[in-house]
């Protein structure tokens, strides 16, 4: 059983938390003006790093709140989580 | 002709009850319920003076209090988010007053009573019997007098609240109440058998 640290709640079940995908993808200032490559970029192409990353994450059987948290992909470490909205907290990789 | 009110666990009482002295186990049905989403600090302060109860200000707690409409208990759900839990009856004139108190805040006041109905456990085992189906640390260190989670009990999701050394309330949906219902029931067998 791993154990999620909720930013409000505290350290919770990973069985109560639902996956969002990689943090900070920012919504394009001006859609239509995207070319086709441009848009399948934004829609399906994400990040895959060996070591840490940024992603969305959802308390979704607590308080039921987005936030994001950074975890290395090789080990499965959280080594920060932080509200929406904040910076990405920088981490020793 | 209006139906008669007939509550999630009506068919439980007699089973929940054998239950002791492992455990007392008892439905309180049909509470009000209000869901309020507010985060203005002066909106959240008027609708508790209305009440007659401080809002919780730390994560998963509960406050509870007295006031117009006797007992009250505001529950934290999440940093804009409150279930405002009182007596049968009163979702009514609750939400009127709730509404008034918001004003022209940005916020909701939502009537769903009929949501989830309420489970009081009492007992020394009370802790322990939880434990078998919830990850959430029930020690009372860890979770004392006036703790409000939500969390999975044996993967339903529910809202806990500790009210007392030994005593907890649960709230859980509607349709899933007889499912915990008899995952409580099997989860005090082993007490019972030292009872
Ligand atoms: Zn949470």
């Amino acid at each position: 059983m791993q154990l999620i640290p909720c930013p409000w709640c505290g350290p919770r079940e990973e069985a109560e938390f639902h996956y969002g995908g990689q943090a900070h993808v920012a919504y394009p200032e001006d859609p239509s003006a995207l070319t086709d490559e441009e848009w399948a970029q934004y829609v399906f192409f994400r990040d895959n790093p060996s070591g840490p990353f940024a992603e969305r994450w959802s308390h979704s059987a607590g308080c039921r709140r987005w936030f994001n948290a950074v975890r290395d992909t090789r080990s499965h470490d959280l080594l920060a989580v932080y509200r929406a909205g904040e910076p990405m907290p920088e981490v020793a990789s | 002709m209006t139906a008669d009110l007939t509550s999630p666990l009506a068919g439980w009482t007699d089973r929940l009850a054998a239950l002791a002295p492992a455990l007392t186990v008892s439905e309180v049905p049909f509470r009000s319920q209000l869901t309020v989403r507010v985060s203005d600090p002066g909106a959240v302060a008027a609708m508790g003076s209305a009440l007659g109860v401080v809002f919780p200000s730390v994560p998963c707690t509960f406050t509870a209090g007295e006031g117009e409409f006797g007992a009250v208990e505001v529950l934290w759900l999440g940093p804009d988010e409150f279930l405002v839990v009182a007596a049968p009856g009163l979702q009514v004139p609750i939400e009127e007053v709730l509404r008034g108190a918001l004003g022209d805040f940005r916020g909701s006041v939502v009537d769903t009573s009929a949501q989830r109905t309420t489970l009081a456990l009492e007992g020394p085992h009370v802790r322990d019997v939880l434990a078998h189906g919830c990850s959430v640390d029930l020690h009372p260190a860890a979770a004392p007098v006036g703790v409000c989670v939500q969390t999975l009990l044996a993967r339903t999701g529910i809202v806990l609240l500790v009210t007392g050394e030994d005593r907890v309330m649960l709230l859980v949906r509607s349709s899933f109440a007889e499912y915990l219902a008899a995952w409580l029931s099997d989860a005090c067998a082993e007490y019972r058998a030292v009872a």
